[in-house]
């Protein structure tokens, strides 16, 4: 029973790690600009078919893998950004989210279109595959790596933003914007980076997704993306270091959730999550880290 | 006095007009047009009534597909004939096992029993604002997704039910879709539909003005509610099956698609854009399935949404019922139009 329960943890920390990378995104975007970005979701099926593209592609190193989903994840953030929401900015935010359903349904519509519905298998090079034991704990490298990168890139992107000039102007927009602006920030260029570090990091989260369960299919992004937005919610939206706890509190509960309570409760996995967001948002709307604002 | 009678006569003639038009097609064309007739009746139905919660008071709502699962499944267990009953759900309990009822009530009571869904979560998630309603919504969709796949003895899980019988025609999606444009029309010119536009346009000064905000919300929440429960008992018995998957979040776009485009607040701008974006996905489909581009009209709809929020964000007819149809009333809700914005 210990085992079984630590083996589930380790579940929940592998779950939450994706959570955790693609809810960063969400609450930059949202600390920002004050969107919620539903195409968001769907940057972590491009980064799971790039990654895909590349190891099909030849012996490319597993680090580079990492760097150039990263970049075409960045790219493709860059480019919804440019073509869809600066256009739109100052425009309500409900147009805004309108808009970011548009491109999401877009995105998934065009994967169709391109790749087929039909799911793939996701290959995952054999040293990836090694199984290791510890105790009763059974792990593949790749979940171990998943655990490893995700907490690098946290680390990095946590010093970024605490630490450096980019970091500050960031910041400072998420503060005020106009005021930002006035204090001779370049806003554009801020908020296109915001867009760059979320996407990539939610393309990094697609390449672990295909890694982890094997299968890609151009649909899979929409709901790891709204999982990762109740993440986002429940740690405080707009708060990074929230969104890196919610990520992994909502790993962690939902693997329990399953994992603990008999199975015929296990297909309510989905409305277990989304209750906790009501819930959250009726009786915490600020989440766990999040200042309190004004809307 | 010129305008006044025209008013009176107006609607009459159209209504009328329609009638021939559905009689006329009904004589002269075939099954697969008719029932692409029904299914823009059917849009009409759930885009006017989405643009009473969406467009009015502009509550952003992305749960109508669940409203109208609600109303689907309770029509068609309702009207499911006994002896298919006792096959395909021999788990439901008895007393419900034993009936069988003709449409109408049943569409009713379908829609009674999406809006009592509509007070239950109303009550609760309607205090959120904006896009955090939306996300609210949104995650009530997938929770009764979850719940009818679960509830296998009443709904037969993922399986769905099947072989209902096939009771919506044109008349009855006609009669439907006149009475929730009639509703939503008086509703709209009423005092309860001008607490609503003022409740979306400034929510303090409404309050100020002594309207209740609570009460206005969940009375257009539950009205929407009501017109998308009963077009989920019309779309259930038009396709003969429902599943419950096909209440999905690419419906929900859709349909918040069509208020947006025919102008938040506008019945007439939904109703036009219903039946446009009912006829372009019906054009585009056999094109999808001739070139084997499947997704193509997702991808057509979207742009053409993501083109209309950039040029023309008001959508086709901004909140105003255009100006043929309204010559008498345009003077005077154009004044108040223009005050609230």
């Amino acid at each position: 029973m210990v085992g079984y329960i630590a083996q589930q943890l380790v579940n929940g920390l592998i779950l939450g790690s994706m959570y955790a990378l693609v809810a960063i995104g969400f609450t930059m975007i949202y600390g920002i600009i004050r969107l919620i970005n539903f195409a968001h979701g769907d940057i972590v099926m491009i980064g799971a078919f790039v990654t895909l593209g590349l190891v099909i592609s030849g012996k490319i190193p597993f680090p580079v893998i990492i760097i150039l989903v990263f970049i075409a994840g960045a790219l493709m953030g860059i480019l919804i950004e440019r073509a869809a929401f600066r256009p739109m900015r100052g425009a309500p935010q409900v147009t805004g989210f309108i808009t970011s359903l548009a491109i999401a349904i877009l995105l998934q519509n065009l994967g169709i279109l391109l790749l087929t519905a039909q799911p793939r298998n996701f290959f995952c090079p054999d040293y990836l595959q090694t199984i290791f034991n510890f105790g009763p704990v059974s792990l593949r490298a790749i979940d171990f790596s998943i655990v490893v990168i995700a907490v690098v890139l946290m680390v990095f992107l946590v010093l970024l933003v605490r630490f450096t000039r980019l970091g500050m102007a960031m910041r400072a927009t998420a503060e005020n914007l106009n005021v930002a602006r006035l204090m001779g920030i370049n806003i554009n260029r801020t908020i296109m980076l915001a867009f760059a570090i979320g996407s990539g990091l939610a393309g990094v989260a697609g390449m672990m997704w295909g890694g982890k369960y094997g299968q890609i299919d151009p649909l899979l992004g929409f709901v790891p993306g709204l999982k990762a937005f109740v993440a986002a919610v429940i740690g405080g939206i707009g708060s990074i270091p929230g969104a890196m706890l919610g990520g992994y509190l909502l790993g962690f509960g939902e693997v329990l959730f399953v994992g603990l309570l008999p199975p015929i409760y296990s297909s309510y996995r989905d409305a277990f999550v989304f209750t906790t967001l009501i819930l959250i948002l009726l009786v915490l709307p600020t989440g766990l880290l999040g200042r309190k604002t004004e809307e | 006095m010129m305008g006044w009678n025209r008013l009176r006569w107006f609607f009459p003639m159209l209504i009328l007009a329609g009638a021939i038009l559905v009689f006329v097609l009904r004589s002269t064309m075939n099954d697969y047009v008719l029932s692409i007739v029904c299914f823009t009746g059917i849009n009409i139905i759930l885009a006017v009534s989405l643009n009473v919660t969406n467009g009015f008071t502009g509550l952003f709502s992305l749960g109508h597909p669940a409203f109208m699962a609600v109303g689907g499944y309770v029509a068609a267990i309702l009207t499911f004939p006994v002896a298919r009953k006792a096959m395909l759900l021999p788990a439901l309990p008895a007393w419900l096992a034993a009936q069988q009822w003709s449409l109408l009530p049943a569409l009713i009571l379908g829609g009674l029993g999406a809006t009592f869904a509509a007070f239950l979560v109303g009550f609760s998630v309607l205090r959120l604002k904006g896009h955090y309603l939306a996300v609210a919504t949104l995650g009530f969709l997938i929770i009764l997704q979850v719940l009818i796949t679960n509830l296998e003895s009443y709904t037969r899980g993922p399986l769905g039910l099947n072989g209902l019988p096939m009771l919506t025609n044109l008349w009855w999606v006609y009669v439907w879709a006149v009475i929730t444009i009639y509703v939503c029309w008086k509703v709209k010119h009423s005092s309860l539909g001008r607490s609503m536009l003022a409740i979306r346009e400034n929510e303090i000064a409404a309050e100020c003005l002594g309207i209740p905000l609570a009460r206005t919300r969940i009375m257009s929440f539950a009205l929407g509610a009501f017109f998308a429960g009963v077009a989920g008992g019309l779309w259930a018995h038009l396709v003969t099956a429902i599943t419950p998957t096909t209440f999905s979040v690419i419906m929900a776009f859709n349909l918040v698609v069509m208020v947006v485009v025919g102008g938040s607040g506008s019945i007439t701008g939904a109703a036009f854009a219903a039946v446009m974006l009912t006829v372009v996905v019906e054009v585009l489909r056999p094109l999808e399935e001739s070139l084997e581009a499947y997704g193509i009209s997702e991808v057509i709809v979207a742009i053409g949404l993501l083109l209309i929020l950039l040029y023309r964000p008001q959508g086709l007819f901004g909140s105003q019922e255009p100006a043929f149809v309204v010559r008498q009333r345009q003077r005077v809700s154009g004044e108040v139009g223009r005050a609230l914005t």
